[in-house]
């Protein structure tokens, strides 16, 4: 029997949509599965191995990598802690204090760098730290990072923020909390899943970031991004592709636990 | 992205009012430092003069602006011609941008009116599916297209062992390969906006249509595209923008025929024969024509929802 008549169909939209995820996954699956090839090759397949892998951690390129691994973990956990913190405090002021003045104005500053092409921003904070003579290393990528990954934390916590309503705060100041104590004890421990999301999409984008980094960074500092952008300047190496698919993996498993506290989240499930 | 729209939002209490100050100075201290100030910077270096190795002199001159637009010969005493080496680059930039976002559209509008017209409970999950690629670093994303791409790689050894083709296609190091690259790149912002377009969307207009005997198509092309309208021009702009300023696919994928707008900038600040102030002035002509595109675009969108 023919099916009945369906008016939000639409013959080839699933076909492309199928395509669309092949597009999207079939380059990350070939460098996953050629990371595994027992080869020096990148174009022969030999047969499994984890060799790479060895080479990653053991290698003469090893030391390299690891500093720059270090480096870009330091850096995402401090960018994304500080600029969580700054965007939780700036989320409060500008869905619960009320209108003023500077209101829209400061919703314009916080969403500038989503605005800007990563390129200006890189050579705007070059010429900065140039103008100001900070001498270029960890310090000014750190700073760099901290700034744009404040737009990026504060969408998920100002999302979270807006759907969880006044009145438990009011209900506990109309039981003598101070304000302080509405803020900490209630508004707080309510915002977790938000402020988690924001943590992990900053920790992200600074893991992530390559432009800006290689612009402010000094001479001889590397993250994961430049050094691996360094290494494939000279062509793409087997080591370089099992580097790609551990970054994979933990981006696979960031995902999935920000997708987990998605699920707790209280206000999403049921 | 659409302004203060994304980030905005309307105001639930008054409950912190004094602390305000207190809550916003660390991200006006932050940002007014570390992004509105070099920006003014920026526009200021634009305006000095070059030091040849890199860096400024602090003397007020225009021949950075008079470098991009104008040629006045090897020594610069002939008659001004329009210097197109400069409006050459910015225009392909444009191109590669504008067919990376086409691309985008006639894959990424299918899929998200796919995935919009799911049963409730599946959607998650192919959102899901779509986003997860955006989570992986952009440069390993860009690097493992060019290793599926290139002359010996997968790509063309399945097509050569199908039978299909019986040389290498040889894409790396043109502008197919960059606008693949772009395409990408930023494919998921294009389905993002456009899904949540159409999963608001009224199907009931679309019954009302076809009662009145409109073919499935012109359902489509009439009633459902004008009313996800601002999703589709939301998307385009989300893979335009970055598009026309990216370093990365066009460094990687492209050859020297595909120089676009991100690597004549880096250029100017990587290498040691860079020049600082044209570096500053190519940076402010992109920044300014994509403040116009986001502006044009935040009063349509105005327009549509008054």
């Amino acid at each position: 029997m023919a099916k009945p008549y369906d008016l939000r169909r639409y013959p080839g939209f699933f076909a492309i949509t199928l395509l669309c995820l092949v597009i999207l996954y079939a380059p990350l699956v070939v460098v996953a599965v050629y990371s595994f090839n027992d080869s020096p090759s990148i174009t022969i397949w030999e047969g499994f191995s984890l060799r790479w892998y060895v080479d990653v951690f053991t290698g003469p390129e090893s030391g390299k990598f690891k500093e720059a691994a270090w480096n870009s973990f330091i850096i995402a956990i401090t960018a994304a802690t500080t600029a969580t913190i700054i965007a939780t405090l700036a989320a409060t002021a500008v869905l619960r204090a009320g209108t003023f003045r500077l209101r829209t104005v400061s919703i314009g500053l916080i969403s500038l760098p989503l605005m800007v092409p990563e390129i200006v921003t890189a050579v705007a904070t070059l010429i900065f730290f140039n103008a100001i003579a900070i001498e270029r290393g960890l310090m000014t990528i750190l700073l760099a990072h901290i700034a744009f990954c404040i737009p990026f934390a504060y969408l998920p916590i100002s999302a979270r923020m807006q759907g969880i309503e006044a009145t438990y705060e009011q209900a506990a100041m109309d039981l003598y909390a101070t304000k302080r104590q509405a803020f900490t004890r209630i508004l707080l421990p309510l915002m977790m899943p938000g402020i988690m999301s924001g943590f992990i999409l900053a920790f992200i984008i600074s893991l992530d970031d390559f432009i800006i980094t290689n612009f402010v960074k000094g001479a001889g500092v590397e993250t994961l991004p430049t050094a691996i952008f360094g290494a494939v300047k000279q062509g793409i190496k087997p080591n370089i592709m099992a580097i790609s698919t551990l970054l994979l993996a933990v981006s696979i498993v960031m995902v999935a636990l920000s997708w987990l506290i998605g699920r707790r989240d209280p206000a999403k499930g049921r | 992205m659409a302004g203060g729209g994304a980030t905005g939002g309307a105001v639930q209490s008054e409950t912190y009012r004094e602390a305000r100050t207190l809550l916003l100075l660390p991200a006006w201290v932050t940002l007014g430092l570390l992004t509105l100030a070099p920006l003014m910077i920026m526009l200021v270096y634009s305006f000095l003069t070059k030091e040849f190795r890199g860096g400024v002199i602090w003397e007020f001159s225009l021949d950075a602006y008079d470098q991009f637009f104008f040629d006045r010969g090897l020594f610069g005493d002939e008659p001004p011609k329009i210097e197109w080496t400069y409006i050459g680059i910015f225009w392909r930039s444009i191109w590669q941008a504008g067919a990376a976002t086409t691309l985008s559209l006639l894959i990424g509008f299918p899929t998200a009116y796919f995935i919009a017209t799911r049963p409730e409970g599946q959607r998650a999950l192919w959102v899901f599916l779509v986003t997860i690629p955006y989570w992986v670093n952009l440069l390993i994303r860009t690097v493992s297209m060019k290793f599926l791409l290139r002359d010996e790689g997968p790509l063309n050894d399945g097509l050569i062992g199908l039978g299909i083709i019986s040389e290498p296609l040889g894409i790396v190091n043109t502008n197919l390969a960059v606008q693949l690259g772009l395409f990408y790149s930023y494919l998921p912002f294009m389905v993002l906006p456009i899904y949540a377009a159409v999963e608001r969307y009224n199907f009931a207009l679309s019954e009302a249509a076809s009662d009145l005997y409109a073919p499935r198509w012109a359902v489509m092309r009439r009633i459902v595209i004008p009313s996800v309208k601002p999703g589709i021009i939301a998307g385009c702009i989300l893979v335009f923008v970055p598009s026309l300023g990216s370093f990365l696919a066009p460094d990687l994928l492209g050859g020297a025929k595909t120089f676009m707008i991100g690597s004549l900038i880096e250029e100017q600040f990587k290498g040691n024969a860079g020049n600082w102030p044209f570096g500053a002035a190519a940076s402010m002509i992109l920044l300014t024509m994509v403040l116009i595109l986001l502006m044009i675009f935040a009063r349509q969108s105005r327009k549509e929802a008054a």
